[in-house]
């Protein structure tokens, strides 16, 4: 039996987690560095497998499978395909620079009880919740998948709601009660959109007898396993609606903004960039597989479900006076644009959404951890506190600037590409869309120049006057975001070669090929 | 001689005398139970004849021992086969030893096991006048507030009472379960409520509450043992004899001789149908289905805390293991009569639980809720009347017993100056002061919402998925939009515990024996590993899922 590569990338950050929560509370930067080195350690695990990983060979790979729950029809089965390569790399990368960015953010106030330990805590979630990511990733079996979908939502619920920014505008007290009000509701409707898939898992589970994708959607294909088709779509709608709530689609979205507000800049971006993405991976994954005439029958509605998130997170970020809920309301509108790839049916939609993935983690990571750093030498969330920062601080403000140019899909920069990937594989099947949504990148350039113009240019606020530059840490942090960032947008072939297989496969799971050039058939 | 039952010594007592036959009763196969109900016996005589100062010790020991013998006992006759191949009828066709009776058996034992811990604490409360004092009432007779009472304080009595107590209530729930004829049934019955009502009594703080609770529960738990008293008579008119298997072949339509006393009763469906209706009432009623569950929040309330764990676990499973048999061995030919009724129970119980948990202010009140919520999510799985029916429930109440003992043994630490902390707004900040205890209670609370990776979601995927097959989508679906407003509420004393500010004069965390921190940390690793891996005990329940008949 070989090494089980994909399982060591899930259970060295679970004990990395163990670990971290155990070292003693006075032992708090031990306790960091453990946390760091675990995360780093994850990554080159990560790495191995996108080396071992080959593009060209069976859709599975690295697969490992044991018995579980045999009663249940469980198995404990891994493989990764393109897609589940691309996002186990993105969040094993990111991990490391959202425990460095949030090195202080857990550093208790006063010291409480003696066995009170926020810190080692943080971290140990942080890893958690990278451990229960990657599994979601990883895994081939739907049950296997739904436990470490709905089990990540307990130690983000900890994370949002245990660890806040420091210096609230309205002090500590307001800030607890909106910071508890914010983990609530992203829970109960995390939890509520993976109850009602609960009853979609078990109604597959009597359609189908096991809970294995390939053995489902292998049946599927060659017709031994029939599904009525309302039954398919009451299935598909089930695990749709848990996998909107989560990456969110409009009008499921509005505990994001709460949740990404009240949180600190690195676990909004734990939030947005890396465990939101299980959702439209899950879409990719597991709605196109399991229900390809359901998922079609769907696509409509989705579609225009897509457009609205992309037009109304774009405009409601264009009118937010809050820096994280204006990047929150930004993420919904690009989630917007993920399942408008993912849903346009196109192999170029398809590969978009898969790299939009991918770079969105990486764009908005920049971002707001830029936003976070801001964030903690001022003070204030509000945009209007701020004015005149790149005269005092210009290497953040410039790295904020190029964050914020990423996120509007600047040309040169990764995510111009899966923009333009999506726009042009949505536009060959469903033209009006595809214009439509264009829109968005124009109010896109909106909320990002203004914000940047509001808090960076202008006048120099006596508030902000003596604001330091970014420390080396910082830099450590941003720096490589910002070059991967370059070199995704000149040269996007890595990661494109990976993940373009594993969307043709996807496309042949739906039967769908791409439209013909409309040029040939006027002929 | 099953089919011929007990009652047939009666009727054939005109034959001579000699003709009498001394019945056959299969001591080994019974031993659980009779080991229990012995040492119960013995603890009786230890509260006669053993001096004061050492019946606590020798009250613990002994009850601790049978317990424990009685587990063993169970565990050899299921490794015996008599859980599958050689699973029969014995005692004279009263008892049936099969593969349900034995695990919810093997269930209650270590449900109590872990419960007698919890009763024998005395640590939490600091010593008065030299003396460790438990959970309970120093003498149950002393009038509440009065000198005696003051004097029975100052003397150092403890009602050790309550270990006896405690067995004879287990005898009656291991009998409960494996009752093969009506009449056994209705004696279990009373042999295990009579204790517990006794048991709800004897809270040593705030004793007129406790008193209260006991009384509300021993008036609706009589008129209920009325109404099934009254349906066993109404199903005797109606087959003719009390055992299961001939009721269950009336009403199947074969009726064997039919007695010439009865005759104009026998075989009519307006009997059958009431008696049905009265039965099940009375054991829904233990079990705390809605529209019976009107004692539970307040008995769960007023109870001693260790008493509440101990009796919201073990009678559930033992009520609902009366429940399946007389559903699956009784009543399988009128399953369509009794079906859709049951869904109406199951839903309005789910949700009913659910919705009402929610304005709950009291942390006992609030689990009491919760467990009614429960039943309705257990009652999903009875009703799927299939083999997985049957051992998913028993999965699920082998998995809630033991995180309800657990969580009401961490409500016991919890305490200031009146005794246990039970108002939820004392718990505000509790994960600050004592992260272990606070952590340890989220995990029962994730378990009692069905998290994955904990066996409250094992269980109740179990039960989800033996209702969905056997046809129930709509009680699923029910089910599980009823979890997620449950969770709303398990989620808030959470967000109280971890995320809101101490308050300056709140509780303290007492710390406890090893006894209870036992009872908490079996709670806590059955929680964990039934929900990582439960494939062992699945299998176990499955094996154990046939009815004998």
């Amino acid at each position: 039996m070989s090494f089980p590569l994909l399982t060591a990338t899930a259970v060295l950050p679970a004990l990395g987690a163990v670990a971290t929560a155990a070292v003693p509370a006075a032992r708090r930067t031990a306790a960091k560095w453990l946390a760091l080195i675990a995360s780093l350690a994850t990554l080159a695990l990560a790495i191995a497998v996108v080396v071992r990983f080959d593009p060209d060979g069976a859709r599975y790979q690295l697969t490992e499978s044991h018995a579980w729950i045999s009663a249940f029809g469980v198995r404990y089965e891994l493989g990764v395909d393109g897609i589940g390569v691309a996002l186990v790399a993105l969040t094993a990368l990111l991990i490391p620079f959202v425990i460095l960015a949030g090195w202080h953010d857990a550093d208790p106030l006063e010291t409480g009880s003696r066995r009170w330990r926020p810190t080692q805590g943080f971290f140990a979630l942080i890893l958690a919740v990278e451990a229960m990511v990657i599994i979601s990733f990883e895994a081939t079996d739907v049950f296997l998948f739904y436990i470490f979908f709905e089990a990540m939502l307990i130690p983000l619920y900890f994370l949002i709601g245990g660890f806040g920014d420091r210096a609230h505008e309205h002090g500590e007290e307001t800030a607890s009660t909106q910071r508890s009000y914010a983990a609530v509701k992203f829970l109960l409707y995390n939890l509520a959109g993976g109850l009602i898939m609960l009853a979609a898992v078990i109604g597959l589970y009597v359609v189908a007898g096991n809970f294995s994708l390939t053995e489902i959607a292998q049946a599927r294909a060659n017709g031994s396993l029939h599904m009525a088709t309302s039954t398919e779509r009451w299935l598909f709608l089930g695990f749709f609606f848990a996998f909107a709530v989560k990456a969110p689609l409009w009008p499921l979205h509005t505990w994001l903004p709460n949740a990404m507000g009240e949180a600190t800049a690195p676990v909004a971006v734990l939030i947005t960039a890396v465990v939101d993405k299980v959702g439209t991976f899950a879409m990719l994954r597991f709605c196109l597989q399991l229900f390809p005439e359901a998922s079609k029958w769907a696509t409509p509605v989705i579609l225009v479900l897509a457009l609205i998130s992309i037009l109304y997170g774009a405009l409601l970020a264009v009118g937010q006076r809050d820096i994280k809920r204006l990047v929150a309301y930004a993420s919904i509108s690009h989630f917007g644009f993920i399942i408008m790839g993912i849903f346009a049916m196109t192999s170029q939609g398809q590969s978009g959404a898969t790299l939009y993935m991918v770079n969105h983690g990486i764009s908005t990571a920049a971002l707001l951890l830029v936003a976070g750093f801001l964030i903690s030498r001022r003070g204030s969330r509000l945009i209007a506190d701020y004015g005149g920062v790149q005269k005092v601080a210009p290497v953040l403000a410039g790295t904020f600037l190029i964050g914020g140019l990423a996120t509007l899909s600047l040309p040169g920069l990764a995510p111009f590409v899966s923009e333009f990937l999506v726009l042009v594989g949505t536009f060959t099947r469903h033209p009006a869309i595809g214009i439509i949504a264009t829109f968005g990148i124009v109010l896109a350039a909106l909320y990002t120049l203004v914000l940047y113009q509001r808090t960076m240019t202008g006048p120099v606020k006596p508030e902000v006057s003596a604001m330091p530059d970014l420390r080396v840490r910082e830099l450590v942090v941003v720096a490589p975001l910002i070059v991967l960032l370059i070199f995704l947008g000149v040269y996007p072939k890595p990661v494109a070669d990976i993940v373009n297989p594993a969307v043709k496969q996807t496309m042949s799971d739906v039967h769908q090929t791409d439209p013909k050039p409309e040029v040939e058939a006027a002929k | 001689m099953s089919a011929t039952a007990v009652h047939s010594l009666w009727t054939t007592a005109a034959d001579p005398i000699s003709k009498i036959q001394a019945p056959k009763i299969e001591y080994g196969q019974l031993s659980p139970t009779l080991i229990v109900v012995g040492a119960a016996i013995v603890g009786v005589l230890i509260e006669a004849f053993i001096p004061r100062r050492s019946r606590y010790y020798a009250q613990v020991f002994v009850s601790v021992v049978a317990l424990a013998a009685a587990f063993a006992a169970v565990v050899a006759l299921a490794a015996d086969g008599y859980g599958t191949t050689k699973a029969h009828i014995a005692a004279m066709g009263a008892i049936a030893v099969d593969g349900p009776s034995l695990f919810l058996q093997g269930t209650i034992l270590l449900a109590a096991l872990v419960g007698l811990f919890t009763f024998a604490e005395r640590r939490l409360d600091p010593q008065a006048h030299g003396n460790r004092i438990d959970s309970f009432a120093a003498q149950a007779s002393a009038v509440p507030g009065s000198d005696s009472e003051k004097a029975a304080v100052k003397a150092g009595f403890t009602t050790t009472e309550v270990f006896p107590l405690l067995l004879f209530a287990v005898a009656g729930m291991l009998v409960f379960p494996s009752a093969n004829d009506l009449l056994t049934l209705f004696v279990a019955l009373e042999v295990f409520s009579l204790p517990l009502y006794l048991l709800c009594a004897l809270a040593r703080r705030k004793r007129l509450m406790s008193q209260e609770a006991a009384v509300k529960y021993f008036l609706l738990g009589a008129f209920a043992s009325a109404f099934t008293l009254f349906g066993i008579a109404l199903l005797y008119g109606y087959a003719g004899s009390v055992s299961y298997a001939t009721i269950a072949r009336v009403v199947e339509g074969n009726v064997p001789n039919v007695d010439p006393a009865l005759a104009n009763t026998m075989g009519n469906d307006a009997l059958l149908l009431i008696g049905v209706a009265m039965v099940v009432m009375g054991l829904l009623f233990k079990v705390g289905a809605v529209p019976f569950h009107m004692w539970t929040p307040d008995v769960y309330q007023g109870a001693p805390t260790p008493v509440t764990g101990f009796m919201a676990a073990a009678t559930k499973v033992a009520a609902f293991g009366a429940l399946l048999r007389l559903l699956y061995v009784v009543l399988p030919g009128m399953r369509w009569d009794w079906r859709p009724v049951m869904w109406g129970v199951a839903i309005v119980t789910m949700l009913g639980g659910a919705i009402v948990a929610i304005t709950q202010t009291d942390i006992k009140r609030l689990l009491a809720y919760s467990s009614i919520a429960h039943a309705g999510f257990i009652l999903a799985g009875v009703i799927a009347t299939s083999k997985d029916g049957v051992s998913s429930v028993l999965f699920y109440l082998a998995a809630y017993s033991f995180v309800t003992i657990g969580a009401f043994a961490v409500v016991t630490l919890v305490r200031d100056a009146g005794g246990e902390a039970t108002h939820l707004s004392k718990w505000a900040g509790l994960g600050r002061r004592s992260p272990l205890v606070a952590a340890v209670f989220a995990v029962f609370l994730l378990a009692f919402a069905g998290i994955p990776l904990t066996s409250g979601f094992a269980g109740k995927f179990a039960v989800f998925k033996a209702a969905a097959e056997g046809g129930a989508v709509p009680l699923v679906v029910i089910g599980v939009i009823s979890s997620a407003i449950a969770a709303f509420f398990y989620i808030r004393v959470i967000v109280l515990m971890f995320f809101s500010e101490p308050r300056p004069e709140g509780p303290t965390v007492a710390v406890p024996s090893p006894l209870t921190m036992t009872a908490i940390g079996v709670g806590v690793a059955v929680t964990v590993v039934l929900g990582v891996a439960p494939q062992y005990f699945l299998d176990l329940a499955n094996q154990a899922g046939v009815f004998v008949r």
